[in-house]
């Protein structure tokens, strides 16, 4: 971490990098906009909007289920973020079991877990009347991102990079065609599994600094602002991940000057992204 | 054909030294409905053998179930040339579409790149592969499509595409689900002219979904007519179309205007 401030102190000398939480917040910035960058990539390609929202509010029972067991074992000390990770990842599967059920379409049964969770959490959390304790959830604070929570998000950056690395090129395969995927030897339900947990945690994990409410903008946007103008993968990819950067740290610096919620400054740039690749796109065709 | 020579030795076992192919009593069951049951067929290599039937009868069913991609009773047996014993096969498979929007931004070149490598696209591309695409796309006149999108190739681009992605690496047994539209005749054609081509070129055995009778009456060796959960009748073209209950399917006059047809362009051949 020293080493970190003191590389922040001699290259960037700026007046709102001085305080420790803004180091701290950057170096948050740049750990986690990249990932929303590439997987957000898969998901607008799978259009899976939907579901990234709702692994968002299904968090809230998480919280609560944390708060209950947190009552109940106060030795144990559990964070609320360990269950809810254990929260989103069940949650993630019970949705791609029901789907593959094919009873109703997929959205609808995103929709029917969402609320459900949702519900659920309000439901619990708002019991003896104490939920706007927990109102600092669905907003987040990215600047009350701590040492530790960098650790913690610094092994995420590295193993989903990794794992990214690693099935791409398949869930690529599977989401365009599955049977074609599996006729090459794909595993297809295995790739369509990961993905999704991958996703589950990182939701899961950023949601405290992000909020609940504008989490999954933060993954569709930088992707659906490239799609406008990407013309194949890498493409895709590189301006994805660029867009992401640079709406997370401008979006950083811009709410420390304003004294705005940062998560939501860094989506409302992003937006502008999809704004101008829009109109790029309706222009060069 | 020399291969036509042995379809009668075949009935019990394959001994006439070449490949063939053999769907033993497939039956398909899906959340509780019986989709297919009792079909049985054989194919042999360098044959091109035409699945037709109407709407909803379990066309592409059949054909995900030899894929193996979705679970199916019975059994496939493939008998090499060389080897005397059964191998599994290896498959190529033509889907009818792709599930992605016009505004994907996939390239012919990154769906060549994502089956065949191992390093992320998005990370970088091996140095070879444009060169092993273009050699690929080359067989199915689609060579000028590497770098163009997906999303924007006509139907009949796409399905060439997709048919040069499943001949890398060349398989044994070739799948094409044919696309029910989207595909104007003369690129339709073309693709039955190129798959042709194909079975003479690597002795493929190849199995076809099929929509254009008069495209499967003018290419296809053989015709398998799926009907009420299975096969009801096999034969060549002649025998197939001549059969009552598919006559009664596809419409009463369809043989007879196939007739017509010929005579039509035998006529218009002798006018120019």
């Amino acid at each position: 971490m020293h080493f970190w401030y003191s590389l922040v102190d001699l290259l960037l000398p700026f007046g709102w990098l001085q305080h420790a939480f803004m180091k701290n917040a950057l170096l948050g910035v740049l750990l986690v906009t990249p990932i929303f960058g590439l997987l957000g990539t898969m998901i607008v390609n799978n259009k899976m909007a939907f579901f990234s929202d709702s692994l968002g509010h299904s968090a809230l029972t998480g919280i609560a289920i944390g708060v209950i067991v947190g009552k109940i074992f106060p030795l144990l000390g559990i964070k609320p973020i360990w269950s809810m990770l254990c929260f989103s990842v069940l949650i993630t599967i019970a949705i791609l079991i029901v789907k593959e059920a094919n009873t109703a379409s997929t959205d609808t049964i995103i929709g029917v877990f969402s609320s459900t969770a949702m519900a659920l959490g309000i439901v619990l959390l708002s019991r003896n009347g104490g939920f706007t304790k927990y109102s600092a959830y669905l907003i987040g604070d990215l600047l009350s991102i701590s040492s530790s929570d960098l650790l913690t998000l610094g092994i995420v950056f590295v193993v989903v990079i990794v794992l990214w690395a690693v099935i791409f090129n398949k869930l690529l395969m599977a989401s365009m065609n599955q049977s074609l995927a599996s006729s090459r030897g794909i595993n297809v339900r295995l790739y369509e599994y990961l993905f999704a947990m991958i996703m589950a945690v990182i939701v899961t994990i950023s949601i405290q600094w992000v909020g609940i409410l504008i989490i999954s903008s933060l993954l569709i946007l930088p992707a659906a602002s490239s799609r406008n103008i990407a013309k194949n993968i890498r493409q895709y990819h590189v301006y994805s991940v660029l867009i992401a950067l640079i709406s997370g740290v401008s979006g950083l610096i811009l709410s420390y000057f304003w004294g705005t919620a940062t998560g939501a400054t860094i989506v409302l740039i992003s937006s502008v992204f999809f704004a101008v690749t829009f109109i790029m796109k309706l222009r060069l065709g | 054909m020399k291969h036509h020579n042995c379809a009668q030795s075949c009935q019990g076992s394959c001994e006439c030294g070449l490949c063939c192919t053999k769907i033993k009593n497939f039956g398909v069951t899906r959340s509780g409905i019986e989709i297919l049951r009792a079909v049985n067929l054989h194919i042999h290599c360098g044959d091109l053998t035409a699945i037709i039937g109407p709407n909803g009868a379990g066309k592409s069913t059949l054909l995900k179930a030899i894929l193996g991609d979705i679970p199916h009773t019975g059994e496939l047996q493939f008998l090499d040339a060389k080897d005397e014993g059964t191998i599994r096969p290896s498959m190529g498979y033509v889907p009818q579409k792709l599930d992605l929007d016009s505004s994907s931004p996939t390239s012919v070149l990154d769906l060549f790149a994502a089956a065949h490598t191992k390093i992320p696209i998005w990370f970088a591309y091996p140095k070879k592969i444009r060169e092993r695409v273009r050699e690929s796309l080359a067989r199915t006149q689609g060579e000028h499509l590497i770098n163009k999108r997906l999303g924007a190739l006509s139907g009949g681009e796409l399905q060439r595409v997709l048919l040069a992605l499943s001949l890398d690496p060349i398989p044994h047994i070739l799948l094409l689900d044919e696309p029910v539209s989207g595909i104007d005749q003369r690129g339709l054609e073309l693709f039955y002219k190129t798959v042709s081509t194909l079975r003479e070129n690597y002795d493929l055995s190849i199995i076809l979904v099929s929509h254009d009778l008069n495209l499967v009456a003018e290419y296809a060796d053989r015709v398998a007519f799926v009907n009420n959960k299975t096969i009801e009748c096999v034969g060549t073209p002649q025998e197939v179309f001549s059969n009552e209950k598919v006559i009664q399917t596809f419409g009463l006059d369809w043989s007879k205007r196939n007739l017509n047809d010929e005579k039509d362009r035998v006529a218009n051949a002798l006018l120019v």
